[in-house]
């Protein structure tokens, strides 16, 4: 059987090269097919992991909460306006909570920064320390700022790279210098490691940060002591954030006084949320593609099934002589097979070659990042195995079941 | 001597829509190993298809079919392709060779559904060709070669196995004299190794070969003339 096989598909490449031609034009649905599951699925995979990667910059098993605005209807009223959330909410979640490793707290606003002649706008932040810890700011330059310039209101700054940039000149140190906000007069103390563009396509690193109590009495000004933007809190372990979030929204509930039916005047997310939104659209774009790729592998199967059907029409003579002289059923099921698979794997690799160079393509022309991986490469092939023998079965099938003496009285 | 085909009450029915031809009508035969038979007959006196039957390519209707004791009729389809293959060859008017193949590969194709290795192959189909003198023709494809030249790349590839029966209808029937006599000197020659040839023929010269004539109508034996001259040979 293995020199039976062997010489099948010797003599299966022979016909393939004898009808270059036809044997291009049959293969072209599954090239394309191929092609574009290897397209689709590098430019998917590279794009998940650019979000992936994205959204690891916003530090890990970070958890969200941002106050509610007031519903429009007006009903609701414990706290009256629309902020809602407090410094004394996230000290209490951090005291309650014993998952809940650390808990920091911001509020931000888009001012005018001035260094000298030159200013900009970006958005300002006032943070606990913790605040940086859990987000993963680090400095890259100088010092973060301490628990004691957040007692004392200190007038210190961290500046973004981004805004180090545009108020700086080229080589001029921006540590030590004083930049003003709204007049008030604070010397950069640090200069944060850049973390490049978020997966909204904001640039991250154009902000300034100050101590949470410089802003709310200095600088932002608040509508009343403790008021905060919004609170984040991390844990140590992944698999502590379902019941980390539970527990928050209960003793938030609970400090906020809300009723059983009464809706939360928070919001709680988590970065498996925000990646789980960024994946949806990818989702939506791979099953477009994906249904693209299984019209070609279908029309492409449809191809070979009706080329090998015309091949077993014109060689139905030469069936019948190869079963005169003692092949079996099998042995003609297994030759068509062959002449099948051998034009579904022949234009899968070729399919499997247009597609690893379009991915490539893409990163070099778009810039976007492209990922091929052996396994989608592995499976491409095995769809065009799949593909001869699913529409080989039907011609090949048909080919054995002739009749000998029929076969060769065939003209 | 013994037994190598028994055919008893032998019928082939065709039936084409409602019409029914009886191309075989209950035909006993028996033919012993070692024979040269040649079976002439009228065009439609069924000939060919007592050929196809003998050949394992058919079956009958009805009666029984014995080659070398087994009865063929209750054969299922991959029996019969062992049987083909292991006792049979077969030579056809129209040649039947591959397209687009060499003349060896022709020759080898028996050995390869009997999955022989592929040197052997080679080696036992050279010997073949070299047998019906056409050393030195082993790459050439059909369309490069004459009509006896393919007749007798046929031939090789029936005889490649050794087969214990050759049949052969009509061999010559699409080629002229010299060719012809070259042709039965071949099949001569192998029946005198001791193979059993059956040739279909519509020429008393070709006939004239074998050493037992049968002449069939109507898918009956109408007469079965053994020569004196030329008595089938022992064994085999
Ligand atoms: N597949 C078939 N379907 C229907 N009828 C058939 C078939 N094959 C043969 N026949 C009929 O059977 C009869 C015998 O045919 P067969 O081919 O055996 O004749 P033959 O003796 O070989 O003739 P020839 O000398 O012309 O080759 C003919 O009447 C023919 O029409
Ligand atoms: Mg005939």
């Amino acid at each position: 059987m293995r020199v039976f096989v062997w010489l099948t598909i010797v003599t299966a490449l022979r016909v393939l090269a004898r009808n270059r031609l036809r044997a291009g034009l049959t293969m072209l649905g599954i090239v394309i097919g191929v092609g574009a599951v290897i397209a689709m699925v590098s430019i998917g995979e590279g794009a998940k992991q650019a979000v992936q990667k994205q959204i690891a910059t916003m530090g890990t098993n970070v958890i969200m909460i941002w106050p509610t605005a007031t519903s429009v209807g007006g009903v609701r009223g414990a706290q009256g306006g629309a902020i809602t959330l407090t410094v004394m909410d996230a000290m209490d979640l951090k005291k309650k909570i014993p998952v809940l490793t650390d808990t920091g707290w911001m509020k931000r606003d888009v001012l005018q920064i001035v260094n000298g002649h030159r200013n900009g706008n970006s958005p300002v932040y006032g943070v606990s320390p913790s605040y940086l810890s859990i987000r993963d700011w680090t400095v890259s330059r100088g010092g973060p700022f301490t628990q004691a310039d957040m007692e004392s209101a200190a007038l210190v700054a961290l500046l973004g790279q981004s805004v180090v940039d545009e108020l700086f000149d080229q080589g001029e140190e921006p540590l030590g210098a004083i930049i003003r906000i709204r007049n008030v007069p604070l010397r950069v103390i640090g200069v944060l490691s850049s973390k490049g563009q978020n997966t909204y396509g904001q640039d991250q690193d154009d902000v300034v940060f100050i101590p949470f109590t410089t802003a709310e009495r200095k600088v932002l000004g608040t509508l009343f002591l403790g008021s905060v933007g919004g609170i984040y809190g991390t844990t140590d372990r992944a698999e502590d954030m379902p019941e980390a979030v539970e527990l928050i929204r209960e003793v938030m509930r609970a400090r906020h006084r809300l009723q059983g039916d009464q809706p939360d005047d928070f919001t709680i997310r988590t970065q498996v949320d925000l990646a789980q939104v960024q994946e949806g659209t990818g989702q939506t774009l791979t099953v477009m593609l994906m249904a693209i790729a299984s019209v070609s592998l279908l029309v492409g199967g449809i191809g070979i099934m009706n080329i090998l059907l015309v091949s077993v029409t014109e060689r139905t003579r030469e069936i019948g002589v190869r079963m005169a002289v003692g092949a079996k059923r099998t042995h003609i099921l297994i030759q068509f097979l062959i002449e099948a698979l051998t034009l579904s794997v022949v234009g899968g690799c070729i399919g499997i070659l247009f597609g690893v160079l379009s991915a490539r393509l893409t990163t070099v022309i778009a810039g976007w990042p492209t990922i091929i991986s052996g396994d989608t490469v592995a499976a491409a092939f095995g769809f065009s195995v799949a593909v001869g023998l699913f529409f080989g079965l039907y011609p090949a099938n048909k080919a054995a079941r002739l009749n000998p003496i029929e076969a060769l009285r065939y003209e | 001597m013994s037994t190598l085909i028994r055919c008893e009450d032998l019928w082939k029915i065709y039936r084409v829509g409602d019409v029914e031809v009886q191309a075989l009508r209950g035909l006993n035969l028996t033919i012993q190993r070692g024979e040269f038979v040649a079976i002439m007959g009228s065009s439609g006196s069924g000939k060919s298809t007592l050929m196809s039957i003998l050949g394992c390519l058919d079956q009958p209707t009805k009666g029984q079919y014995r080659l070398n004791g087994i009865d063929v009729g209750q054969a299922r389809s991959d029996q019969l392709a062992e049987i083909r293959n292991q006792q049979i060859g077969f030579v056809f008017q129209s040649f039947n060779l591959i397209p687009r193949t060499s003349a060896l590969e022709n020759a080898q194709l028996p050995l390869f559904y009997r999955g022989v290795p592929l040197k052997e192959q080679r080696a036992l189909a050279s010997a073949a060709l070299a047998r019906v003198g056409l050393q030195g023709r082993e790459h050439h494809a059909p369309t490069q070669l004459s009509g006896g030249q393919q007749q007798r790349v046929a031939i090789a590839r029936a005889l490649v196995t050794v087969p214990s029966l050759l049949l052969a209808d009509e061999p010559t029937g699409n080629l002229d004299t010299q060719s012809s006599q070259d042709i039965m000197g071949i099949l001569d020659g192998l029946n005198r190794e001791g193979i059993t040839v059956i040739l279909v023929t519509h020429e008393l010269d070709i006939a004239a070969y074998a050493s037992r004539q049968i002449t069939i109508k109507d898918g009956q034996i109408l007469s079965d003339h053994t020569s004196e001259g030329r008595l089938p040979v022992e064994g085999a």
